[in-house]
């Protein structure tokens, strides 16, 4: 994974509640065996037509989303299924973070896992976000604040140790396989075996 | 707070290495269900760092998602080279999930197999989920085990590589909620309608970060198969997980199951389960009480599973939401109108929600001597090999059959787009499955989700239909 520290961009705006992760990527796309290339079946359905032009007044659609590194989304992004293919094709297309007022349990572990930032902020903020397309807004994952062009500061959460691994361009599984002694030394000593 | 719930119970079981502020605890996982779609990104990561899968005796393997609904034989899989069976790319997921599990010495119920079928059919059905467990799967479903007092929960596919390699998933202890649920069910009302009902109370993002427990007397009064159906739909209203505590339902539902516990060990596992249901006195993080005393069938209108209304109420306005008109512009529903008597051109029965026996019989007793609607195709897709076999020994099939319906091999079938079973662009399908995002059952297909009383009853009439007046 690579580092993410702080990331300054125009915003990109999606102003549609409940987007789940079959439009982000629908699941004739999920046959794939590989995790490489995906961006292109991207919210597939609301991009391209069925002859597959580019729909113009989709927002990812603009020429300016190409250059963008964070998505403002509407209210419970990422809700319904867990594949992983969602936050793999967001990330593919270029973006960095996912700004929203509230994001769905799985998506946000999928994305702190591939290195794209779940940012919650306030229903103020997320408005004026939502009204507010290319707004130039810097996250900093360090600081845990979201800088709005008028210099104001928001804040924000990440899990502390999921936060360490962004800063570091690290993955989880370090952890994991350093704790595995401690595993073995749990199935020995549990009162019934699964 | 005095005393335990379920979910702190299961829960404090499995904590390896305790939770820090700066680190999430080390959390053991029971039982690993995968299957053919979430699974190769994470079998590539172990081949990449030479990892081998730490507990492969824990694991459950099965394909459903991209398989096709017509026979397979188990020695040839050639059928899956025919275009109309198969698409060359969910063909080669089938046959990498089956060199996968070889190279990683899993056990793979492939096909053939008695208990291929759907993950969350086949995991209650073999006996591996039991109470207490923690299960996951590479599906949001995972919610379905927790009708049996187990942990289950969907995770993505770096996840799934985390627990093939360390048994163990790093997390934090979600927040718990409890759902009362009071009243008796009216006739042609079931378990389906109590949770639609619920995700149109709460949202779809009212159980966000909470594991749910459903507790009450019309829980307890549930079989095992209304309980999945209703644990299963957790994930649509944002849960992490749903629960329900397990008692002598469940105990009867079990035992003799193939991997359940035999002998004295199975005395020892009852007493021990017992000893999970929340103690009294326990709190909750948040509560939500629904009387089902006076609720009707429910179908939803929308494009999320929160959009539901009672049957013979109209479709909501949206009053400038533009979301919400969003919304029912795909769906071509009108607001202030009720959805009875919308035509109709698919009705799928089948998926994690609505595949077992208890669904099966509830739609042949309704289908009985009746015939599907000449302009509806009728789809009927049990949820595992075995669920068929059973099915076919009480003849429900020829039932189906002689109405009209195909009848169908096991899997995931229609209720997501990615095997041959798809709506076609603009098609209504009134479907028993959990969904009913935008293009979910194929791209431009348009998903009234229901239960298989009110899917029958409206494939009988060929537009969306009350099921208390056939049955």
């Amino acid at each position: 994974m690579e580092k993410i520290t702080q990331l300054t961009s125009k915003t990109i705006v999606l102003p549609i509640d409940d987007v789940d992760t079959d439009q982000i990527v629908p699941a004739r796309f999920l046959t794939t065996t590989q995790r490489e290339g995906i961006g292109v079946s991207l919210f597939a359905d609301w991009r391209f037509d069925k002859d597959g032009n580019a729909i113009e007044d989709f927002p990812l659609n603009a020429p300016e989303a190409k250059d963008s590194k964070i998505l403002v989304a509407g209210r419970n992004f990422g809700c319904g299924s867990s594949r992983e293919h969602a936050p793999w094709a967001i990330h593919d297309f270029g973006i960095r973070a996912v700004i929203s007022s509230e994001i769905a349990d799985i998506f946000r572990n999928n994305s702190l896992n591939n290195g794209l930032v779940p940012v919650v902020v306030d229903e103020d903020t997320h408005k004026w976000l939502l009204d507010n397309p290319g707004a130039e807004v810097t996250v900093d994952v360090d600081a845990l604040e979201v800088t709005l062009p008028d210099g104001k500061k928001v804040s924000f959460e990440i899990e502390p140790f999921a936060r360490h691994c962004i800063l570091e361009g690290i993955d989880q599984m370090g952890f994991l396989r350093q704790s595995i002694p401690t595993i073995e030394e749990f199935e020995k000593n549990r009162s019934w075996q699964p | 707070m005095s005393g335990k719930t379920l979910f702190d119970k299961v829960w404090d079981d499995h904590v390896v290495v305790p939770e820090t502020p700066d680190t999430p605890a080390v959390f053991y996982i029971d039982l690993h269900i995968v299957h053919e779609v979430t699974t190769p990104q994470a079998f590539n990561m172990l081949r990449d760092n030479g990892w081998p899968v730490r507990r492969p005796d824990l694991m459950l393997a099965t394909m459903d998602h991209s398989t096709p609904t017509v026979p397979v034989p188990a020695d040839d899989l050639s059928v899956l080279d025919d275009p109309a069976v198969s698409d060359p790319e969910p063909a080669q997921q089938i046959r990498q999930m089956i060199t996968n599990c070889d190279e990683f010495g899993i056990k793979l119920h492939g096909f053939g197999a008695e208990h291929r079928g759907i993950v969350h059919v086949i995991g209650p059905e073999i006996g591996a989920t039991q109470p207490g467990k923690t299960i996951v799967c590479g599906d949001s479903h995972s919610s379905t085990h927790g009708a049996f007092g187990a942990m289950g929960f969907g995770i993505g596919a770096t996840m799934v590589g985390h627990v093939m390699a360390s048994t163990c998933l790093l997390m934090r202890k979600p927040k718990s909620m409890a759902v009362n649920v009071t009243g008796e069910l009216k006739p042609g009302v079931s378990a389906k309608d109590i949770i639609l009902a619920l995700i149109g109370k709460i949202g779809v993002d009212g159980g966000t970060g909470h594991v749910i427990e459903y507790r009450g007397e019309t829980i307890e009064k549930l079989n095992m198969e209304e309980r999945m159906t209703i644990c299963n739909m957790s994930i649509e209203a944002g849960a992490r997980a749903g629960m329900i505590a397990p008692d002598d339902t469940t105990f009867e539902y079990m035992k003799g199951r193939e991997q359940a516990p035999q002998g004295a060990d199975w005395d020892a596992a009852v007493e021990r389960w017992k000893a999970l249901a929340t103690d009294p006195g326990a709190s909750f993080d948040k509560e939500v009480d629904l009387d089902v005393s006076e609720l009707e069938p429910q179908v939803t209108y929308g494009t999320n599973p929160a959009m539901v209304v009672p049957i013979s109420k109209p479709v909501p306005n949206p009053a400038g939401n533009a979301s919400f008109q969003k919304s029912i512009d795909y769906m071509q529903v009108e607001a202030d109108k009720p959805m009875l008597g919308t035509k109709v051109d698919v009705v799928f029965v089948g998926s994690c929600t609505n595949s077992r026996m208890t669904d099966l019989r509830n739609v042949a007793k309704i289908l009985d001597g009746k015939k599907v609607a000449d302009s509806v195709r009728m789809m009927i897709v049990p949820g595992s090999e075995a669920v068929k076999k059973k099915a076919e020994a009480e003849g429900l099939h020829e039932i189906y059959q002689a109405a009209g319906a195909e009848w169908r091999e096991a899997g995931c079938s229609m209720c997501l787009g990615m095997n041959s079973d798809k709506l076609g662009k603009g098609q209504l399908c009134v479907s028993t499955s959990n969904r009913n995002f935008e293009g979910r059952q194929g791209p431009g297909g348009r998903t009234v989700l229901a239960s298989p009383e009110t899917a029958t009853a409206s494939a009988i009439a060929g537009v969306i239909a009350d099921p208390r007046e056939v049955i």
